[in-house]
């Protein structure tokens, strides 16, 4: 392998990463509050594509750059979340951890299928939201628009961080998932705290959709399936419900699909799954994740 | 320990210890049980005395010391090879199969017993039934010893509070074991069914002539019933002896109320 | 005790025989005329999806353990039978055997498939287990695209048509009957026990591993067989056919039929696999519609509409013999209904 070739495939595997990262970032949050695999998640990420199709004309008519349209986006999907989350799954939080797991399922085919209706099985385009040139690095040539969305990727985990670290909200994100009796007794609004972190994850998955947009610019009404159920993979790697550890996952699985794709093309799914399970065999919990015996 | 005599003690157990990231939550414990014994095990709150049991039924495994059932290194062993070995044990927090029925709750443990394979289980062969059939007698027997004959098809959920704790013992007996562990037994029982656990757990050990080692809070009850007592604090053993000289043993007292203040300061004063 | 089981059993064969005869006179008798042709094929793909979901139902209500990845027993089943009864044309075999030694091979085959991913799977529970049940059903897809035998990733076609449906009728039936049976033995009893506290059942003497291990094959090994029919039925498939939605439908179907009750999955599976079926005017609104269905079922009733409650012949028919009694002892005595309140 040529080191430039390896740059290349270093910096794919990166960009693939950031938005695997992105989005396993809203299955780790909503995991870690409500014990819930959201297998809708995925599908978010469809819904940003679609709304970014559909106004990105718009902001291109009106003389202003494409990729604002990601603001809309994100508005459009962190209300969906919330929409999702009041409607469907707060009444079925009680009722036991399969429930909810098939709620999360249905309601990821619902939204496939509500976008077929709406908007047809077609393959959409998406126009150029990034117009940038390549640059060459050492002999290599760097598309810029791929660094700038590691640029994105890197600027939203850091933003996030500071929110969970920082702020009264993300505090208490961090206490609910701990104890959710405590964080009551605390005088925590649980179900504020889970619907804003429905926002919040949704908001990202449409950010995540302005990333992937931008590599590959077209629109599926299923696209999200495959991408939510490999950035799930990454969560549960980095060990779920631990917010660095999605981060973690997610560029591993994504450096990890770039660099077994060179080698053999068509078993790269399979190794990455084969990593996940050799990996969760030796330290169950995942990499970063605690250790939770039960009490005897 | 001349209690156990002369023949090989049914567990022997030599510092035995377990460390939990830097505590050591047993520390080089030491005891005998020997023949039909009936052997009390009790300390302070978070002396380690269930990590005992669980070290003992292989829950948790050992991080140095080992032990011996009938002679028989046990280390290292899965739980389940422990309580075919013959350990049976009950838990602090009641745990039955709360959904099956109470007679299903034993026949559970008696699983073991049984000999029949996927073959006449699927074909029902006459194996199957002669089979299924001893093994519902020997249930009901089992039930009939810790008094809940009548409550066979009951969910063992369902059972009022002293019942589930008999339930469990009966459970533990149909493995068919040399050494009975029971977990705080009487916790949450009044006085009138901490009685009729008593004669069960005098019954069963003369019935059956295994051995007892018992956790138990109440104090009274383990100087009624117990032969001999060992004592733990802070993951050691700090005494064994009859439940007399348990009583007047001072190291015991300060474990459980303390060292009055003066004390210590005529401790300082003599060192 | 043990007679009066035997009898049931044979109670249930009975029905099990009238339905079928009730099956016979109604595609014998060209009641559905045209239609008759296009009917029996929906019922057979109820038959091999009542044994699917029906096996996962091992797994999920029984085991009491997420499957995320059943579809990749079934394709595991539905490709070694195709290959095997591709193998075995031609050589003289009459078609009733080819397909049973077919199917037979198929489940062998997942089985073995089970045992394999059972052993290191099994030691994660809850969410991780369910997470690596897909891993390996999308591991097994990738290695079907892959293998030329399978189609390399294509369609692969001309396997041979077998799965009749009065013959599936008998293949369900029978393999219900030994789930069942399994399910009503040593061997449901303790993995009903490990469900409820596997703690507690180590501590028992029950060998956990094993027993959980042992379960997830059998579950395998039916899906398997499920898979077979499904080959014979289709006569072509491709790897993708088997993908997660495929095990996620297989799922809901269990758990809208009831966690834990065969009746329920039984019902549930004839009834879902046949609606996009009768709604195929509708089509493309037919999964919106079984989606919100989906999540009205969660809603209201989260453990499923049977719950883990069975059907009884038995007890139906015990029932109407109690009655006739008490009507000729002149009504129910008081005390006897007291009694009854008191059990529960």
């Amino acid at each position: 392998m040529t080191f430039s070739l390896f740059i290349q495939s270093l910096i794919n595997g990166l960009n693939q990463g950031a938005i695997y990262a992105l989005i396993a970032l809203g299955y780790t949050m909503v995991y870690g509050i409500i014990r819930m695999i959201n297998f809708a998640h995925g599908d978010f990420i469809m819904i940003g594509s679609y709304t970014l199709f559909y106004t990105i004309p718009l902001m291109i008519n009106a003389g202003m750059p494409p990729w604002l349209s990601v603001f809309l986006a994100i508005v459009i999907c962190a209300g969906t979340g919330v929409v999702v989350e009041v409607v469907a799954y707060k009444p079925v939080r009680k009722a036991g951890a399969m429930s909810a797991l098939i709620t999360a399922l249905a309601m990821s085919l619902f939204l496939e299928n509500l976008a077929m209706v709406l908007f047809g099985a077609k393959p959409r385009n998406i126009q150029k939201i990034f117009d940038l040139p390549s640059v060459s690095v050492f002999g290599t040539s760097l598309p810029l628009n791929v660094v700038l969305t590691i640029g994105i990727g890197i600027f939203m985990m850091a933003a996030l961080q500071l929110f969970i670290k920082r702020t009264r909200m993300g505090k208490a994100m961090r206490a609910v998932p701990q104890d959710r009796d405590a964080s009551i007794l605390a005088g925590i609004n649980v179900n504020k705290v889970i619907t804003v972190t429905f926002a919040i994850g949704s908001g990202l998955a449409a950010v995540a959709a302005l990333m992937y947009c931008a590599k590959y610019p077209r629109v599926t009404n299923d696209m999200g399936s495959m991408m939510g159920l490999k950035a799930f993979i990454a969560a549960v790697l980095g060990g779920i419900g631990v917010i660095p550890g999605a981060m973690l996952g997610g560029i591993l699985v994504g450096l990890i699909e770039i660099f077994v794709k060179l080698f053999a093309p068509g078993w790269y799914e399979a190794i990455t799954y084969a990593i996940l399970i050799i990996i969760l065999l030796v330290k169950p919990s995942g990499i970063l994740g605690k250790n939770a015996g039960e009490k005897v | 320990m001349e209690a156990a005599g002369k023949k090989e003690p049914v567990l022997k157990v030599q510092n035995l210890g377990i460390q939990f990231g830097g505590l050591k939550a047993v520390d080089s414990f030491n005891m005998e049980i020997g023949e039909s014994e009936l052997i009390g095990l009790i300390g302070p709150n978070g002396a380690g005395k269930t990590t005992v049991f669980n070290l003992i039924t292989g829950v948790y495994k050992p991080t140095e010391g080992s032990f011996y059932l009938n002679g028989h290194r046990m280390n290292g062993k899965k739980t389940h090879q422990i309580v075919d070995a013959g350990i049976a044990r009950t838990f602090q927090n009641i745990r039955l199969f709360k959904k099956m029925s109470v007679i299903d709750n034993v026949k559970t443990a008696m699983e073991s017993k049984l000999s029949y394979g996927l073959f006449h289980a699927v074909f029902r062969t006459p194996v199957y039934w002669k089979e299924e059939k001893a093994l519902t007698e020997r249930a009901k027997e089992l039930l009939k010893i810790v008094h809940l004959s009548g409550k066979e098809d009951y969910e063992a959920g369902n059972l009022p509070y002293g019942q589930q704790r008999r339930l469990e013992i009966a459970r533990a007996l149909a493995t068919d074991m040399k050494l009975l562990l029971l977990d705080e037994p009487a916790a949450g029982m009044n006085p009138t069914e901490t009685e009729e656990l008593l004669e069960i757990i005098h019954f069963i050990r003369n019935e059956f002539k295994i051995s007892v080692l018992l956790i138990e809070h109440d104090m009274s009850l383990v100087m009624k019933i117990c032969e001999r007592i060992l004592v733990l604090d802070f993951g050691t053993t700090i005494a064994i002896g009859t439940p007399k000289e348990i009583a007047n043993d001072t190291r015991v007292i300060e474990a459980y109320l303390g060292k009055d203040d003066e004390e210590v300061e005529s401790d300082a004063k003599s060192e | 005790m043990e007679r009066r089981v035997k009898i049931s059993y044979v109670i249930n064969l009975l029905g099990v025989l009238a339905v079928f005869l009730l099956f016979v006179l109604l595609f014998e008798s060209r009641i559905f005329g045209a239609a008759t042709q296009y009917i029996k094929g929906i019922c057979t793909t109820a038959c091999y999806t009542i044994i699917m979901v029906a096996s996962l139902n091992l797994v999920v209500g029984c085991m009491g353990e997420f499957s995320l990845g059943h579809a990749g027993f079934v394709s595991v089943g539905a490709y070694a039978s195709a290959i095997v009864s591709g193998a075995l044309t031609g050589k003289g075999l009459p078609d009733l055997a080819l397909f049973l030694i077919a199917l037979l091979a198929g489940g062998i085959a997942a089985g073995i498939t089970g045992v394999l991913v059972g052993i290191p799977a099994l030691r994660l529970r809850g969410d991780y287990l369910a997470i690596v049940t897909v891993a390996f059903a999308e591991i097994i897809r990738v290695c079907f695209c892959n293998f030329s035998i399978t189609g390399g990733g294509k369609t692969m076609s001309g396997i041979l048509k077998l799965s009749d449906f009065y013959w599936c009728y008998w293949i369900m039936a029978a393999c219900v009957a030994v789930m069942y049976l399994y399910i009503r033995s040593r061997f449901g009893r303790t993995v009903k026990a490990i469900r409820e506290d596997y703690i507690a059942a180590s501590a028992a003497g029950i060998n956990v591993t094993y027993y959980k291990v042992l379960t997830f094959t059998v579950a395998a090994f039916f899906a398997g067989v499920g898979g077979g029919i499904y080959a014979h039925y289709m006569t072509a498939m491709i790897p993708t056919n088997f993908n997660f939605m495929y095990s996620a439908e297989l799922l809901s179907e269990v758990i809208i039929g009831g966690i834990g009750s065969l009746t329920g999955s039984i019902i549930g599976a004839a009834f879902l696999s046949s609606l996009p079926e009768m709604m195929r005017q509708f089509s493309q609104y037919r999964m919106l519609a079984y989606s919100v269905v989906l999540i009205i079922v969660m809603i209201f009733k989260p453990g499923g509409i049977f719950g883990n409650w069975e059907f009884s012949l038995v007890r139906i028919l015990h029932r109407a013999e109690k009655k006739g009694h008490e009507k000729a002892e002149g009504g129910v005595q008081p005390w006897k209904q007291l009694e009854r309140k008191s059990r529960y």
